[in-house]
């Protein structure tokens, strides 16, 4: 186990190097770093040029790679376009963002994992084709619709809840906003869920159970269910850091400010060190999310050990 | 949706030249048994997601190479003074104004059907890349395994760490014409991992079968193997993968359009008008409902067909 985890972490090595240099690569070969410093206006050539001197802009990428890691490995991911430091604003949007997508993930589990059990089981009746419609219907429209619908009629119509969350966002005004975030994966672990339970539920090992006299409800959570979940778990693990960068949408619609709220604002004023260094932290997050989806599966199916 | 059959059908008789004991040798025979493909398009067509799907992206793909055919107004001329966000006439079938018209003033039917070109193309046309591409990097890392395979799955999870949306923001913010080769492009750049993942797998399973081997003893090239007997019998799943994925592609260009990051604001297109109904929904909520809906119909065509033919590919679901 020890060992595995370790050859594990090694491999993640290039993996988060790579990413890390791709989108360093992107930010500074598509955009131009300094545009965002002069305001809206475009920077005169010789402030440009000194600008880039001043941040070490003028020397070859690799190497401004090479410094930029190496700052980030002593804990300083540079300035953003306001002259905060990254880091700074990483502490106050991080929080935020990681209550959202906990309470996406939640309903993802306790909603989608349940109804695709449920589905799963009742395979062509009535109650399997409605939920597999919605599915369909949630999965098609964007995200951005079914946000700024439930947001006109929970939060302004009905006022059931405020229709834009505040600064401290706490978690009773991110559920609405969690919900939306978690829409579409939702209905996807619907499906993945019903498909992996319908597949099972004909195994071997399902008959032993119920043969040995073994309550339906036993066999259900006990044998079927669980051994029907490592592609559920294998989603939601790679879906943690999807939710995280996909939150922009939802952030942008509740006036969230959170990492979604940050990427944007860093993305459209073109500020380097704010996408790099949200987006290195957002990279880290998927790969440990998928050591430990990895390490799930030895849990869930005893078959699977790792020396 | 004929032509998603025929690829793999006309492939056939090429597979059957060599391995004398594939499944497709007896395809040949006359009321014998079926090859995968011949025995889900039997299954396909009795099937009613299957016909209705398919109707609907028929008719998806007609409106966007002819808009012309269903309306004769211009998306792009608007009057203020009599039509400034009239509501929709819904008698008045295939007239300028059986949606209303929005804010500026144009026929939301009009700018529905002239939209859908837009939406189409870059759906296709990113599926059409990935598929392409991640598929030809799936099909070598799973032939080949070993350095070559730790190589490309290294590659296609750098890709993969970065968030989609996010990426395509990034690349997108860099152009300030963005027309659908812009869009198509940057999703595409992000996009191709998925397929390259499930094709690795599919080659992975195809490539120790009996016919392959057979293929190999018979002292076949590499390239003949990889596209005449590996590729067809593990194109499946990537088919059905990439279906879904097209309408996923369009839900991405209406979303990064939300975002200002899509079509440039004069382009017709179902994402820049629903992004631009969002101010009006509401108090004239049939400014988003309308290219909403019609793209949102789109999208499930293809989920729904996806699912279709995943269906009838998949013996354990019968």
């Amino acid at each position: 186990m020890g060992r595995y985890v370790i050859r594990r972490l090694l491999q993640m090595i290039p993996v988060f190097i790579g990413a890390t240099l791709l989108i360093f690569l992107m930010v500074n070969v598509m955009g131009d770093p300094v545009a965002g410093l002069c305001g809206d206006r475009r920077c005169d050539p010789a402030t440009a040029a000194r600008l880039k001197k001043e941040f070490g802009l003028d020397k070859p990428v690799w190497q401004q790679y090479a410094t930029y890691m190496g700052n980030v490995f002593t804990g300083d991911f540079g300035t953003a376009f306001n002259g905060q430091k990254v880091t700074e604003l990483m502490s106050t949007a991080f929080p935020v963002t990681i209550r959202l997508t906990l309470v996406a993930i939640v309903f993802e589990i306790a909603i989608g994992i349940t109804l695709g059990v449920l589905t799963g089981l009742r395979r062509g009746r009535p109650v399997d084709t409605a939920v597999l419609i919605l599915t369909l219907v949630v999965i098609s429209v964007p995200t951005f619709v079914t946000g700024l619908l439930l947001q006109l009629f929970l939060g302004v119509e009905w006022g059931v809840i405020k229709p834009s969350v505040s600064s401290e966002a706490t978690v009773d005004e991110l559920i609405v906003p969690g919900l939306v975030l978690a829409s579409v994966s939702l209905a996807y672990v619907t499906r993945l869920t019903r498909t992996s339970i319908a597949e099972n539920r004909r195994a071997d090992y399902v008959r032993t159970a119920v043969a040995k006299g073994l309550p339906r409800r036993r066999v259900i959570t006990r044998h079927l269910l669980r051994n029907s979940l490592i592609p559920v778990v294998t989603f939601i693990g790679t879906d943690v850091g999807a939710l995280m960068g996909g939150a922009i949408v939802t952030e942008r619609i509740f006036n969230i400010h959170g990492v979604g709220f940050q990427l944007y604002q860093g993305i459209l004023r073109q500020s380097t060190q704010t996408v790099v260094g949200f987006v290195t932290v957002l990279v880290l997050v998927f790969l440990m999310a998928n050591l430990i989806v990895d390490l799930l599966y030895a849990v869930l199916d005893p078959r699977i050990r790792y020396a | 949706m004929p032509d998603l059959m025929k690829s793999p059908a006309a492939d056939e008789p090429e597979v059957a030249l060599a391995p004398p004991s594939g499944k497709a040798a007896e395809a040949g025979e006359v009321g014998g048994a079926r090859s995968l493909w011949g025995d889900a398009w039997r299954d396909l067509r009795r099937r009613p997601l299957f016909v209705i799907s398919g109707l609907l992206i028929l008719l998806v793909l007609l409106v966007s190479a002819f808009p012309g055919l269903f309306t004769s107004a211009d998306p792009g001329s608007g009057d203020l003074t009599n039509n400034f966000l009239g509501s929709p006439q819904l008698g008045h079938f295939f007239q300028d104004d059986w949606f209303g018209y929005d804010r500026q003033g144009r026929s939301i039917y009009a700018r529905v059907v002239f939209g859908a070109r837009n939406s189409v193309m870059v759906g296709l046309g990113v599926t059409l890349l990935v598929t392409v591409f991640g598929g030809l990097v799936g099909m070598l890392a799973g032939y080949f395994g070993g350095f070559w395979d730790s190589l490309l799955s290294r590659i296609t999870d750098v890709f993969f760490g970065i968030p989609f949306l996010l990426g395509a923001m990034v690349v997108l913010n860099a152009f300030t014409d963005r027309d659908v080769w812009v869009i198509t492009g940057a999703l595409a750049f992000l996009g191709w991992t998925q397929i390259a993942r499930v094709m690795r797998g599919a080659v992975i399973t195809t490539k120790h079968a009996d016919y392959v081997m057979a293929a190999k003893a018979l002292g076949a090239g590499t390239k003949r193997i990889l596209f005449r007997h590996v590729l067809p019998n593990a194109v499946a799943p990537v088919i059905v993968v990439a279906t879904i994925a097209l309408g996923t592609y369009i839900v991405a260009e209406s979303t990064l359009s939300y975002l200002g990051l899509g079509f440039a604001s004069d382009a017709v297109s179902w994402g820049a008008d629903i992004s631009d109904a969002t101010q009006d929904i509401r108090n004239n909520p049939h400014t988003l409902i309308f290219p909403a809906g019609m793209l949102s119909i789109t999208v499930l065509a293809f989920i729904m067909l996806g699912d279709a033919v995943r269906e009838a590919l998949d013996p354990k679901l019968r």
